[in-house]
């Protein structure tokens, strides 16, 4: 089988490149190889069981008959999947074997702060060369995924997808599951990405507006674009990192590559999404497949059928789908419409659906810029103020460019350009819990956190600071229970993730609000988050767009008393 | 568990069509809601946009917990515990250096820049010659070091100057610059201090002005102002406009007082990468007043259109 496998990738490849492909075909584990029966196979790169151990070294990684620098797991990328059991106490050993400190994140694990994987936060780090033993219980089932928490190691591969079967019976019934990891690929140095960025925040976007686009292509009237320029800012600046620098991958295969997963027709396939991209929010679709959401976060929701959802950095969602005798295309097309991840659904390997061309890239608007509260006619009463001090806590200086006028709540917009595509997205608002909430009281305080930033000068922060201005941490008091306002100061969506909690979206569900670790808050828009802070300990909060985590934009949360502590 | 098995069983190698019924539950089996088309909010009567500036109230069908909490402080018992809640478990020292480290990582990373944003040969009446403009720095966020290069010259240099300036982010878009400034060339070798912004005004015009005072008492100011039309995403046309204007009359300097010089240019580039564009253009360039007077006197034109080939480039 994987014999033939690489001679029909050799024979796609053409003949100089049979070790780049050979190569690349040993670095993937075997659920994520092209051709895979699905995860009921058992591939060897499935590490499951309670002693687990892992080695982060640096290899090379082959991507369209290239190689590139890497930083892989157990000499993967993706790293292996790890799957594990709900209740179960599982120990991961990680050996360093780079030069430079490392860390594994559990993403969305509910597991003592000291075990997070945060260097700085819930631990010192995994020094150069050393090895070190993470343990603790699965509170929790469903789909995941682990990744690096230091410098930029996440960019060139430290990422991996986790599963954690449930104690007793699945609420969410399949004949078979592919995993699917979305992420972007560059082979440039991650910190070139960062430079370029700061030495000129539009360096990777090749599809601003033009004088050739005044035909109707640059889909902007005068009026919006004279707003922009006097604002200073860019309607077509929706991903700071463009196809211009990235190869999408999808179970680290590039479009070219096309990743295939098999099935039989009749199956309900239960497809578990990671979005794992350092940089790339995605909207994903399977033309000629309905979607059923049945979990997002690892979290089950009632289903609900769409055509296409936007995930953010480090959201997962399951879907269901049940193909028919034929291939069919994934495609997840990045947010700005640069580039696409692609991979192919087949009954037999060699199928290939048609895969549709990029759509035109959206530009932002009025209620990007936070006017969304604002009718037509309001807007047209002369200038707003964009950056009012009076508005917020907290000292506006050079890192914030705007404030939102009249944010809106976006939980029900399905994100940037998808407003009008013709088919069903996704909202926030259409995700309704399976379980009713276990905290029922009500939030006791409310507490607004701005998400700010300077376009123009790639700084980006919480409340005006970044992270190396070592501001306040956010304080909770245990088992509070208190609802966050996410206000988003900037033109950018900005996917959010607290660390060892999961917050519930006021999405109008009631007691149904259903469960997230990370969420997008759309530009110029706000979200409601109801939260049981019930972890002690210290947590990190940050945008998982790593660069802009990298350019500041986190903060630390602390929840008190710590266990033992006098309350 | 079992049915979990069974599941698992019949997706690696079972017949598909026991699959299909053996593993389904109640929750799975239940017909999907349609997502909402049209992203309406949940009360057609009163959208959170409206509900958001006070209009009106949402009805809401489970209204505990939709009710707005009041903005406030964390309770006293927040404040307990230790500083840092891993210093408990971890060595401190280890924790410590960590954090700076994290602290370092996230935010006002040094980052430096080289721009040569002018090397262009001019071809002018007479005398052809040649000019460059660029500028590089180094710093984080907020404050860096810049240094600033430009001069031109014929068959001989005619005016060069380096300068020297701390720079300080005073607003999003304009920093402060303040420095030193050399000049050298076939001039008088000045000295002066410099003061000036730098930065982005509406509609995208990048601006640099400064006023420069000399070891000898001179003033004089400069102001520049670039705009990039791009016209596809490569080729871009950037009108370019310089006024320089002096305090006083200064034979040394061969500048009249009020408005010396003045310059309009218009290059089209060609980005073959972001980082390397050849341009060419033309540029509009005289003296004024005293200043005119001074290059009349020397046998020099008051001021001419010039034609120019060159490189921009930067890293």
């Amino acid at each position: 089988m994987i014999h033939q496998l690489m001679q029909r990738r050799t024979l796609l490849r053409g003949a100089g490149l049979i070790g780049a492909a050979a190569g690349m075909n040993a670095l993937l584990p075997a659920w994520a190889r092209s051709g895979s029966p699905g995860l009921a196979a058992k591939g060897s790169a499935t590490l499951g069981g309670n002693d687990i151990r892992l080695i982060v070294d640096r290899t090379m990684l082959g991507v369209d008959g290239r190689a590139g620098h890497a930083v892989a797991i157990n000499g993967t990328v993706p790293a292996p999947l790890l799957r594990l059991r709900e209740g179960e106490r599982v120990r991961l050993t990680v050996d360093n074997r780079l030069d430079e400190p490392t860390s594994i994140h559990w993403h969305g694990l509910l597991v003592p702060f000291e075990m997070d994987g945060v260097p700085g936060v819930s631990f010192p780090g995994i020094a150069p060369r050393s090895s070190f033993s993470y343990e603790f219980v699965l509170k929790q089932a469903g789909t995941y995924w682990y990744h690096s928490h230091s410098g930029l190691q996440e960019q060139i591969g430290h990422y991996g997808p986790l599963i954690i079967d449930p104690a007793g019976a699945d609420p969410i019934a399949y004949d078979r599951e592919h995993v699917l990891v979305l992420s972007d690929w560059t082979f440039l140095h991650p910190h070139t990405l960062f430079t370029r960025l700061k030495q000129e925040a539009g360096f990777w976007n090749r599809q601003k507006t033009t004088l050739a686009g005044r035909d109707g292509t640059d889909r902007m009237s005068d009026e919006d674009r004279r707003m922009f320029a006097r604002m200073r800012m860019d309607p077509t600046d929706i991903a700071d990192v463009t196809a211009a620098a990235y190869t999408y991958l999808l179970n680290g295969h590039s479009p070219g590559e096309n990743w295939t997963g098999l099935f039989r027709p009749g199956e309900r396939v239960r497809l578990r999404i990671v979005n794992a991209a350092a940089q790339t929010i995605f909207n994903l679709r399977v033309p000629g497949l309905r979607l059923t959401v049945v979990a997002t976060d690892g979290i089950p929701v009632r289903p609900v059928e769409v055509d296409e959802l936007q995930i953010g950095n480090a959201e997962t969602y399951d879907l269901i789908v049940a193909p028919d005798d034929r291939a069919y295309s994934i495609v997840a097309e990045t947010i700005d419409r640069s580039g696409m991840a692609v991979a192919t659904l087949a009954p037999r390997l060699g199928l290939r659906a048609a895969v549709p061309p990029l759509r035109p890239r959206p530009t932002l608007g009025m209620k990007d810029m936070g006017m969304g509260g604002m009718d037509h006619a309001a807007r047209g009463h002369g200038a707003m103020d964009m950056r009012d001090e009076a508005r917020v806590q907290f000292p506006v200086g050079p890192g914030v460019d705007m404030i939102a006028p009249m944010p809106a709540d976006r939980t029900g917009d399905p994100g940037i350009g998808l407003d009008q595509v013709g088919h069903r997205v996704l909202t926030y608002r259409d995700l309704v819990a399976l379980e009713p909430r276990q905290d029922r009281r009500a939030p006791t305080r409310r507490i607004d956190i701005h998400l700010t930033g300077n376009m123009e000068r790639f700084m980006w922060s919480m409340d005006g600071a970044q992270l190396s201005e070592s501001p306040e941490p956010y304080r909770f008091a245990r088992n509070e229970r208190v609802r966050l306002r996410l206000i988003n100061d900037t033109m950018m969506t900005h996917p959010m993730h607290l660390h060892g909690h999961f917050f519930e979206i006021v999405n109008g569900q009631g007691d149904l609000q259903p469960l997230k670790h990370t969420i997008r808050v759309l530009p110029g828009g706000y979200v409601d988050l109801d939260l049981t802070a019930d972890a002690p300990g210290d947590w990190a909060f940050h945008c998982h767009l790593l660069y802009h985590m990298h350019a500041g934009m986190m903060r630390v949360v602390t929840v008190r008393p710590l266990d033992g502590d006098a309350a | 568990m079992t049915r979990f098995l069974i599941a698992l069983l019949a997706a690696g190698a079972a017949a598909p069509a026991l699959a299909q019924h053996a593993g389904h539950s109640a929750a799975a089996e239940a017909p999907p809601v349609e997502a909402h088309q049209d992203h309406a909010a949940a009360d057609p009567a009163c959208p959170p946009e409206h509900a958001a500036m006070g209009h009106c109230t949402p009805a809401t069908p489970h209204g505990a917990a939709t009710q707005a909490p009041p903005i406030g402080p964390a309770p006293a018992e927040a404040m307990a515990g230790p500083e840092h809640a891993a210093d408990a478990v971890w060595d401190r020292a280890a924790m410590g250096a960590s954090r700076e480290t994290l602290r370092r990582e996230h935010g006002d990373m040094p980052v430096s820049k080289v721009m040569i944003d002018r090397l262009e040969w001019q071809g002018r009446r007479g005398e052809n010659g040649y000019a460059w403009d660029m500028d590089a720095w180094h710093g984080g966020d907020v404050d860096k070091l810049w240094l600033k290069s430009e001069g031109e010259g014929g068959s001989r240099l005619e005016h060069g100057e380096v300068q020297a300036l701390w720079s300080h982010a005073i607003d999003p878009w304009f920093d402060l610059q303040l420095g030193l400034r050399q000049d050298f060339g076939s001039g008088p070798d000045r000295s002066w201090l410099a003061a000036g912004v730098e930065g982005l005004a509406p509609y995208w015009f990048e601006i640099d002005a400064a006023v420069f005072v000399s070891s000898k008492g001179e003033v004089v100011a400069r102001a520049e102002a670039e705009y990039d039309l791009r016209i596809t995403q490569r080729l871009i046309l950037q009108p370019r406009a310089e006024l320089n204007l002096s305090a006083q009359e200064s034979a040394a300097l061969r500048l009249g007082a009020g408005l010396s010089k003045a310059a309009l240019g218009l290059r089209l580039r060609y980005e073959l990468d972001r980082r390397f564009a050849p341009y060419a253009g033309v540029e509009y360039e005289r003296a004024f007043g005293d200043t005119a007077d001074f290059r009349r006197a020397a046998g020099e034109r008051r001021g001419g259109w010039n034609v120019l080939m060159g490189v921009r480039a930067w890293f």
